[in-house]
């Protein structure tokens, strides 16, 4: 029997190795060692290729790549899962221990009804009847607040939306009353509005099981919500260990510091006012499909307008599917406008490619979200650089070469980076090849669309920071698009909030601090969790369900559905009403704009 | 976000999908059916010229023109020919001086025997060596499994039917090694002579289908959704049979209809050799006595069938798919 | 360039290894083989027919006494060389139209894309008869047809690799940057294709081998005095019962031919997934 004041999982001295194709070997996670005290959340954090997940999957003894696990123990209760064969291990895994992925939408087989895939593990471990199992699954289906617990199940993976999909993936791993509960990122691919329910359902869930659990995180203000302790994780060994509170307040390693400083952005000043209009976006309509009376058939942005100063930035927040990319395509001419009007330095520009002058066309660069596919993978960093320097301005030969490697100074690279090949470069690498590409045109607006979401969080910041520093420099008009409303608020002189392909709200650095705002500006922000400890608990109950459809009258609030301080009888009849003020504005019936500036006169 | 789909209109949408299938799989026909007539009517020489050679007089040869119908517009004797065909009747042959669909009658019914008996032979065979294979990734068995299927498709039909013909009818005289198909044949004699046929039929039909079939079910092997299986303590039987069997149906079935196909192009050669008195054969004839309305009414049954074959592993595929059935 | 073939040889497994050389062979063989060849392909050479092999007939000799080495040697030619020409026609043609497509999208993605779809639907050996029915085979009409008949199938692989590249970001920045469709589909497609491209046309080349050698079989293919292998094996059919070398070794020839291009191509794609 195990002691009192044993812990209820044990691990020390975990090594794993992958093995390579030439013979030798490569350890992916060097020499780990943790203890969770029963009832307890320990968060494994780190970047991606720390060997986070690697770890976490090796307490149900089990290795992706066919890499080799060695430990000096891994105890979870009574069992040395180090000790265990394979047959042994299926016999624990989906029974004693449980896990739960970051994606469910792949996680789930399509082809299979969920509830019979929730209740699997019950019925594969012969724990309980069929219908046992069903009642079972109900009763968590609706203690983690699905709608219609009892027909949720019966349907399949894509009847469901993602927020739903990981509850009812939690609900798999509790249905068999795990004692240890595996969450790997369960929160990262969700919308921020979403993943702040989840956390709090994910949170109770575990209380009430009682279960031990490990959460596997990116995210340091996510896991300062859930976990008793952390494990700080780079390269495959630990950098820290330490109670969540004490760790987040006075982290002892650079590594941990910097993991912090890059989750808070610093406020950069705001350009000085009322700079001269570059770029307008006005009453623009966007979406696919056939086009008529300006209006797309599968309508993606509505009736948009935006003005963007000389040398200021701009930022346009959303959540996926707000068409916040869609607005960068219209404004670079990838996707011709349907109405309204764009223009640049007061030139009306044609809504297409083709009607676009190359001048017009130098003039507004793209960054795009994913370094990967931005890049050309069969050419040299060189290539990559040099086309737009001969496309826009004639250089070619030495003098290309010589501005290439200015460039490649400008954006912190190695000059001799410029004969690798693209794809043999690091993502932040990549990211900023792909700046620096975009830099040599000379633009005078920069659209950034998500830049640093698929990098890491530190190299990602190193970018924003590059890129807030060059643009300063050489006054290049920028618009940061981005699902992060903390790093739009830092980086941005002004802020626009898009719901559905709407402009609900626009508002300048100054007022961005005054407490009124659009009630969904308001759900963003509320959202993103703090790195404190308490955030969440003291969150309450102020949000509105994140589960609900749009209204089917187009003239209607985006938000009404959602919206928790709509006016019955005025929001779903009427269309909302523009209000405006200095430094905002608002499309919303309920809150007064007029408030924002008495508040910004106080 | 989809709404909780009822009952009623999920049939009611299954039945559009369906019906959206079949005519796209008709208008594909049709289509066809314009190549191949341009390609077999439209562009060569003269087929009065051809027919009644080259002692003819040109009067003789206007007339037969004339009474073939080939000094009408190309789009009037395609339009004539589309008619007739649908209604049943390809025309006349130029050579055997018969109703083409005299000809291909009782063909027909041999070629699809031949066809039939090899698909149930070779579908078994060749779901059970790419399941195998794909369920023992990696191992010496799929590796030598591999190296084999991968040397039968590339093998002509000709190679494998002069072996076996020299190994079951020469050496041994097991079979004959001419398929004779008589009415009056017992059931016993008519498999005997389809034996060698279908053999290597199979061969060539099923290396194809079994590597698809590999593929196919690799490809499900390496989702997501098998990892969390095995997260769940399931068997690897349970996986297979419940998780990636039916995921593996839809790209399964069309693998074998893809490979089916095969078998046309594989009759045109096996049948030649054997002297098999089906389809396939009488289409070589055909080519070799540029005899165009009978060429046009093979290719279309063969076109056809492959057409056939298609929609219904597709339409299987959308039944056996939740997310296609919605 | 060399070294980096030596390489991707040396990291092969041993059948890529194998079917590297026998396709290495068979091109030397087209190539050199009729300067080689011991007899004159059309000589009759021999007393007997059929002859087993011998010191003098390696391959022993034909139906009318001819030596069967020089004419496997000259048959060869044919079949490689027609079949190589056949394959880099039907690719370089099926992606031309398939990065037209791709780029330009829309309607005359689709009305392309139909028409493929189409020819796709006729099985190619039967699409193969019904052209030769109507044209007839000389040899550069054999190439064009079996060219003609793999179109489709190498246009539907070139087109969904290219409307992949066509959605990536590095193609939608070049168009924003306001290149030209000829600058996207040279510059940042095509470099992108060329490997899967490669694959798809040593699976062509060994289809249109298979084709051409199955309508020469027929007696459909390639016309006397010229023979390929498929010819061969024709003309020699009337010594299977005896299991003739004339019979055999061509029939061979293409099957080691054909499987060795299989093993190479599957060693290069990364030997599946094993």
């Amino acid at each position: 029997m195990i002691g009192q004041t044993s812990p209820a999982v044990e691990v020390s001295g975990l090594n794993i190795a992958l093995d390579l194709p030439d013979g030798s070997s490569r350890a992916i996670v060097d020499n780990v060692s943790f203890a969770i005290p029963k009832g307890e959340v320990l968060a494994l954090i780190g970047e991606s290729g720390s060997g986070k997940t690697t770890i976490a999957l090796a307490m149900m003894g089990y290795s992706r790549f066919g890499a080799t696990i060695s430990a000096d123990r891994i105890r979870i209760g009574d069992m040395q899962i180090d000790a265990l064969g394979e047959r042994a291990l299926g016999k624990v895994r989906g029974s004693r221990v449980a896990y739960i992925a970051q994606s469910a939408a792949a996680a789930f087989n399509p082809s299979r009804t969920i509830i019979s895939q929730v209740i699997e593990p019950l019925i594969v471990h012969g724990l309980a009847s069929r219908k046992e199992a069903r009642e079972k699954a109900i009763g968590l289906f609706s203690a983690l607040a699905l709608p219609s617990p009892e027909t949720i199940g019966d349907r399949y993976v894509h009847q469901v939306s993602g927020g739903q999909l990981q509850r009812l993936m939690a609900a798999m791993a509790l249905i068999t009353d795990p004692e240890l509960i595996i969450l790997d990122e369960p929160t990262t691919a969700l919308d921020v509005t979403t993943q702040v329910e989840v956390l709090k359902t994910f949170k109770q869930a575990i209380v009430a099981s009682g279960a031990t659990a490990i959460y596997v995180s990116h995210d340091l203000a996510v896991v300062a919500q859930v976990a008793d302790q952390i494990v700080v994780l780079k390269d495959g060994r630990m950098v820290e260990q330490g109670k969540a509170g004490d760790l987040l307040r006075s982290p002892q390693s650079d590594y941990t510091h910097s993991l912090i400083a890059a989750a808070r952005p610093v406020n950069r000043a705001a350009a000085p006012d009322e700079a001269e209009a570059l770029l307008t976006v006005e009453a623009v309509h966007a979406g696919y499909g056939r086009v008529r009376d300006g209006r797309a058939a599968i309508p993606v942005i509505s009736d948009v307008s935006l003005a963007l100063g000389k040398g200021c930035s701009l930022g346009i927040i959303g959540e996926s599917g707000s068409g916040k990319s869609t607005l960068a395509r219209v404004i670079g001419g990838l996707l011709p406008a349907s109405a309204g009007a764009i223009r640049l330095g007061g030139e009306l520009l044609a809504p297409g490619l083709a009607g676009r002058s190359r001048e017009q066309l130098r003039q507004i660069q793209l960054v795009f979200q994913n370094a990967d596919t931005a890049l050309n993978p069969m050419q040299t960093v060189r290539d990559a650089i040099a086309r737009p320097l001969a496309f826009y301005h004639g250089i070619r030969g030495a003098a290309a070469d010589a501005r290439v490697a200015e460039l490649l100074d400008v954006i912190q690279l190695q000059p001799s980076l410029a004969e690798r090949r693209t794809s043999e470069l690091s993502g932040g690498q990549k990211q900023r090849v792909n700046l620096a590409r975009a830099l040599a045109a000379e633009p005078r607006v920069l659209l950034c669309d998500e830049v640093t979401s698929a990098l890491d969080t530190v190299v990602g910041a190193a970018i924003l920071d590059l890129i807030d520093a060059l643009r300063r420099q050489m006054g290049i008009a920028t618009i940061f698009i981005s699902h992060d409303i903390s790093t739009v608020r830092a980086f941005c002189d002004e802020m626009l909030v898009l719901y559905s392909g709407r402009v609900v709200e626009t508002c300048s650095k100054a007022a961005f601090s005054t407490p009124v705002h659009h009630p969904y500006t308001e759900l963003l922000i509320d959202s993103v969790p703090a790195l404190d400890p308490g955030w969440l608990a003291m969150l309450g109950e102020r949000h509105a369900p994140a589960i609900a459809d749009t209204p089917a009258d187009e003239a209607l609030c985006p938000f009404l559905a959602r919206c928790p301080v709509a006016i019955a009888g005025t929001c779903d009849s009427q269309p909302p009403s523009l209000r405006e003020t200095a430094g905002m504005r608002l499309l919303c019936h309920a809150v007064q704009p007029q408030l924002a500036s008495e508040a910004l006169n106080q | 976000m989809a709404a909780p789909a009822a009952n009623a209109p999920v049939w009611l949408g299954l039945t559009r999908v369906v019906l959206q299938r079949i005519a796209s799989a008709l208008l594909t026909l049709l289509l066809v059916s314009i190549v191949i007539f341009a390609a077999a009517s439209l562009l060569p020489g003269d087929a009065a010229q051809e027919v009644l050679g080259q002692s003819a007089t040109p009067e003789q040869v206007a007339a037969l023109r004339h009474e073939m119908g080939l000094d009408q517009p190309a789009v009037t004797r395609y339009l004539d020919w589309l008619a007739a065909l649908l209604g049943g009747d390809p025309g006349r042959s130029y050579i055997a001086d018969m109703q083409v669909t005299e000809l291909i009658g009782a063909r027909l019914v041999n070629s699809l025997s031949l066809a039939g008996i090899t698909a149930l032979v070779s579908v078994a065979l060749a779901l059970t060596i790419g399941i195998v294979s794909a369920i023992n990734r990696g191992s010496k068995l799929d590796r030598a499994l591999n190296i084999v299927t991968l040397s039968l498709v590339a093998l002509p039909e000709f190679l494998i039917a002069t072996v076996f013909v020299l190994l079951f009818s020469v050496k041994l005289v097991w079979l004959p090694s001419i398929a004779m198909v008589s009415p009056e044949a017992t059931w016993s004699e008519m498999l005997r002579s389809m034996a060698l046929p279908v053999a290597c039929l199979t061969f060539v039909v099923s290396a194809q289908m079994a590597r698809l079939t590999r593929a196919a079910v690799a490809d499900q092997l390496d989702r997501p959704y098998v990892e969390m299986a095995r997260l769940k303590g399931v068997t690897f039987r349970r996986i297979i049979l419940f998780h990636v069997l039916p995921n593996a149906a839809g790209p399964v079935l069309n693998a074998i209809a893809l490979s089916l196909s095969y078998l046309m192009g594989g009759a045109l050669i096996i049948e030649t050799i054997f002297s098999f008195p089906g389809l396939a054969s009488l289409m070589v004839n055909a080519v070799t006595s540029r005899d165009m309305p009978l060429l046009q009414a093979c290719a279309m049954i063969f076109c056809a069938a492959y057409l056939a074959l298609i929609l219904i592993a597709d339409i299987v595929a959308i039944l056996a798919n939740p997310r296609l059935r919605s | 360039m060399n070294g980096r073939l030596a390489a991707r040889l040396a990291a092969m497994p041993l059948s890529g290894r194998i079917g590297f050389a026998l396709v290495l062979f068979w091109l030397v063989v087209a190539v050199a083989g009729p300067l080689t060849a011991p007899h004159p392909v059309g000589k009759f050479v021999d007393e007997e027919v059929f002859s087993p092999a011998s010191a003098q007939h390696w391959l022993g000799s034909d139906y009318l006494g001819r030596d069967v080495l020089s004419r496997l040697m000259w048959g060869a030619r044919y079949t490689v060389l027609l079949a190589l020409g056949a394959a880099a026609l039907a690719v370089a043609t099926g992606t031309s139209i398939a990065l037209f497509a791709a780029i330009r999208g829309g309607l005359v993605d689709e009305v392309i894309s139909r028409a493929m779809d189409t020819l796709i639907s006729i099985p190619s050996k039967i699409f193969a008869l019904v052209l030769v029915a109507a044209f007839g085979s000389s040899l550069a009409l054999l190439m064009l047809i079996a060219a003609f008949t793999y179109i489709p199938g190498n246009y539907r692989i070139a087109r969904a690799l290219a409307v992949n590249l066509v959605g990536m970001d590095f193609v939608q920045v070049a168009r924003a940057r306001g290149e030209g469709a000829i600058h996207i589909a040279w510059r940042e497609v095509l470099p992108n294709m060329i490997h899967p491209l490669l694959a798809d046309m040593g699976l062509r080349f060994v289809f249109i081998v298979l084709l051409l050698s199955g309508l020469s079989f027929l007696g459909l293919g390639v016309q006397p005095p010229h023979a390929d292998l498929g010819s061969l094996v024709r003309e020699n059919i009337s010594g299977l019962p005896q299991g003739a070398s004339a019979i055999l070794s061509p029939a061979l020839a293409i099957a080691t031919l054909t499987v060795g291009a299989n093993l190479l191509i599957d060693a290069l794609k990364g030997g599946g997934e094993a």
